[in-house]
């Protein structure tokens, strides 16, 4: 094993471990986690030559200060971010995304934090060094399962890395378009007729708004109350990821890849999965707007999402 | 057996077994998910990412880069269970302790039901009790039912932080909190038993859906002496 490790002199605001997610464990109430905006997180993996499938760090709004210890390496970052890279001989320059740096013994990385987006990712080529946990390396705070004990990380730990010594291939550089639109779509979700004719225009036509109640989760929108004209309680029963609940407030819950496994709230939709990236994205104050599509055309929809992933993925192939 | 299948959004199966709560119907959940965890161990069916049984649902996640909701619609009507019995009859015994300072609502109950800490103590031990789903948070198990007599409605504002441990009350079931957690079920006492063990990679979950639970009541001193 290398001695190579990032130092964290700033953890940021909730920085953790992220892959592709821990599958097969919802009977037993444990969620999928995972990276939340998976395809800048493929792409970073991309970009140092890493399996898609590796480990990345995932941070949010403000990202972490890192100085790297006993090694030289690549790395790069994705989303829509701001950082620097601060050289060893003080000197600091700007970092742009979708491109792989190098960085040497003592220099440093300044993720300042997210412009327009909540999440960025940051890969190493090579990898980092970590312990799997049910096949997957996400930190999973709420049940404190994964890497770092389960737990975002603070000022003064480390995040070792597999590769100690790592030459410059070449440079490679992905033109990223980061196309914001602020309409969702949606699929009617199992319980949509439990709300009122008004309710329903209203979900489906007015707008609404990212409220500060947002997290790995879930988000909690803010505007007009959705009136539930059946029950406000299911029978408890499985959530997945993209499922939007009304609970008796209203007010709806869009489910990111933290949520609980079970829950009772009425489900009036489902973000389909084409655009589950986009959502987690979405910052306080967003306004944003549902807009319904058959299963058909999601399933055409999440094709074009995918061809799309894969074209930036085989730029450099 | 099978009411209706529908999709929930674009990449899970919905499948709805009637709209009670019971263990007839509970036990069909659990065959099917038994069956279809049977058939991605033997690796006959391809892209299922989860399955999530609970009371009268199961849910079927999948990743729609690899099938689709029509295919596994599909392989779940064909799936025929004869005999809706359940092998895995594990009974599992949880110790309680129910000194004020971890049964945190006996007031409250005590007035909604009319009953004395006593009464409702005998009827919530003198019980068997079954495990419908797993969920929620790591590891918690939904059990029941609970005595007719002791049935009460959640709190009106639930807790920030239920302690680890805490056994929990509402309506027909009960539950275990297995880690700090927000919630607003009536606690009547708390295990010193570890329910979720997430070092234990193989079974980190004591208690699964299908399982027969019993309580039994210690003193303080015995909880504490537990783990000793």
């Amino acid at each position: 094993m290398t001695n190579t490790y990032f130092e964290i002199l700033r953890p940021g605001i909730n920085t953790t471990i992220q892959d592709a997610g821990r599958n097969h464990l919802y009977h037993l109430g444990i969620t999928v986690s995972g990276a939340i905006d998976q395809r800048n997180y493929k792409l970073v993996n991309n970009l140092v030559n890493n399996k898609l499938n590796d480990a990345t760090v995932e941070f949010a709004y403000q990202g972490p200060l890192l100085k790297l210890n006993n090694g030289n390496i690549n790395f790069a970052i994705t989303g829509d971010v701001f950082f620097n890279v601060i050289r060893d001989n003080s000197k600091i320059e700007e970092g742009k995304c979708y491109q792989n740096y190098n960085l040497k013994d003592g220099e440093q990385i300044d993720i300042i934090s997210t412009k327009k987006s909540a999440y960025g990712y940051l890969a190493v080529s090579g990898g980092f060094v970590l312990e799997e946990t049910w096949k997957s390396f996400s930190i999973n705070t709420k049940a404190q399962i994964g890497p770092n004990n389960g737990k975002k990380y603070s000022i003064n730990e480390k995040i070792f890395i597999k590769e100690a010594n790592l030459k410059n291939d070449k440079n490679k550089k992905i033109n990223y378009k980061n196309s914001f639109n602020n309409v969702v779509r949606i699929i009617k979700g199992t319980n949509f007729d439990y709300f009122s004719n008004h309710a329903k225009n209203i979900f489906l036509n007015e707008e609404y708004s990212v409220s500060r109640l947002v997290d790995r989760m879930g988000m909690r929108l803010d505007g007009p109350n959705l009136e539930n004209i059946v029950n406000t309680n299911i029978k408890s029963e499985g959530l997945i990821r993209g499922v939007i609940q009304v609970p008796a407030d209203g007010k709806p819950i869009i489910l990111l890849s933290d949520h609980g496994t079970i829950g009772g709230y009425p489900k009036i939709a489902t973000v389909i999965s084409a655009d589950l990236d986009k959502v987690a994205q979405f910052t306080p104050g967003t306004k944003i707007k549902f807009k319904e599509v058959s299963l058909a055309e999601a399933e055409k929809l999440f094709k074009d999402y995918t061809d799309e992933t894969n074209k930036y993925l085989n730029e450099h192939n | 057996m099978i009411k209706n299948i529908s999709n929930l959004g674009d990449a899970a199966v919905y499948c709805d077994f009637g709209s009670e709560v019971n263990e007839t119907i509970n036990a069909y959940v659990i065959n099917y998910f038994n069956h279809l965890t049977n058939l991605i161990k033997d690796k006959k069916i391809q892209g299922i990412n989860n399955l999530t049984p609970s009371y009268n649902k199961l849910i079927i996640s999948f990743d729609l880069t690899i099938t689709t909701f029509s295919k596994l619609k599909e392989v779940v009507q064909n799936i025929n269970i004869e005999k809706n019995i359940l092998k895995n009859n594990h009974k599992i015994e949880i110790p309680v302790c129910c000194d004020d300072e971890y049964g945190l609502d006996f007031a409250r109950l005590s007035k909604k039901l009319n009953l004395s800490k006593k009464e409702i103590l005998k009827l919530y031990f003198d019980k068997e009790y079954f495990c419908y789903m797993t969920g929620f948070i790591a590891g918690m198990p939904f059990l029941g039912n609970i005595n007719k007599k002791i049935r009460c409605e959640r709190l009106e504002t639930p807790r920030v932080k239920v302690p680890e441990g805490s056994v929990g009350i509402t309506e027909q079931f009960s539950n275990i909190y297995t880690f700090e957690s927000p919630g607003g079920w009536n606690i009547i006492g708390n295990t010193p038993k570890k329910i979720f063990q997430k070092l234990n990679l193989q079974d980190p979950a004591l208690i699964k859906p299908g399982n027969k639970v019993y309580f039994y009541e210690i003193t303080k001193n015995e909880y504490l002496r537990f783990n000793d």
